[in-house]
């Protein structure tokens, strides 16, 4: 089932005109790394996983080491749980993924992104949290894990009802 | 249909600066209705993938933490003015939405 879901959102991205003989081509020639099909598939047991260690594990990041080359930024206390920023930027060189991680969240893992064709080691959202937290990022570059910490104060929180 | 997204595009030192707003309710699947008691079933965005000039550039999986009406900033180096960017979003329930855009 949730191959079919993902031949779906393939088949949306191609629904413009012509561009599927193209990626068909591309694919063909071996231009798109298979790898890159592969992450498509939903990682449920990370984003069901209920504690961190098992939320690393399951995206493969097990002993990450610490670095000081991943910048966080975002508030120290966030009023509102419900939408807090952040913004992420890595001075490593070739970063191939990010993945954001709220330690306290009823559900740790908060998104994982997989970087290509260019993208950089940079990504900016917002995010929910139901209590004060430390917030981890786990960046992936040259095929090894880093990881960096953030604490972020909630007053209200953006999960309860 | 799921409402267009909103998508700026910026050029800063050689690369291209993506916004990408989507509307969307995120609903965790933990909020409770304060009347009945019953918890709001989960809806949100769990697949985002971004292809500029059809190459996949950001293929990124989401949880329910992401807050409501979700925004994503991300660089692309060596974009270019008038590169196409095609956007695309599923949801839990097999919502989908596509948006496309041009490199400003």
């Amino acid at each position: 089932m949730e191959q079919a879901r993902v031949n779906h959102l393939r088949r949306l991205i191609l629904k413009g005109g012509g561009a599927g003989g193209v990626l068909a081509c591309a694919l063909a020639a071996g231009v798109l790394r298979p790898s890159l099909a592969h992450a498509a598939d939903w990682n449920k047991a990370a984003f069901e996983s209920k504690t961190l260690a098992d939320a690393l594990k399951h995206i493969g990041a097990e002993g990450a080491a610490e670095s000081a080359d991943i910048h966080i930024k975002a508030p120290e206390v966030a009023e509102n749980g419900a939408v807090i920023p952040i913004e992420v930027s890595c001075r490593m060189a070739g970063a191939e993924s990010i993945a954001l991680l709220a330690e306290k969240n009823p559900f740790p893992l908060m998104a994982h992104a997989v970087l290509a064709n260019g993208t950089e080691g940079y990504l900016n959202t917002r995010f929910k949290m139901g209590q004060t937290s430390v917030v981890k990022v786990v960046v992936k570059a040259g095929g090894k894990h880093y990881i960096a910490s953030r604490e972020i104060k909630v007053t209200i929180g953006g999960c309860g009802g | 249909m799921a409402e267009p997204m909103k998508i700026r595009t910026k050029m800063v030192d050689g690369a291209a600066q993506i916004f990408v707003l989507m509307i969307h309710p995120m609903e965790t699947g933990q909020r409770k209705d304060p009347r009945s008691g019953q918890a709001y079933p989960a809806h949100y965005i769990q697949h985002v993938l971004a292809t500029l000039n059809d190459k996949p550039v950001l293929d990124m999986q989401c949880g329910p933490a992401i807050s409501k009406n979700p925004v994503f900033g991300f660089r692309v180096k060596g974009a270019k003015p008038g590169d196409k960017l095609v956007v695309a979003w599923e949801d839990n329930k097999g919502e989908k939405s596509r948006s496309e855009a041009t490199i400003a």
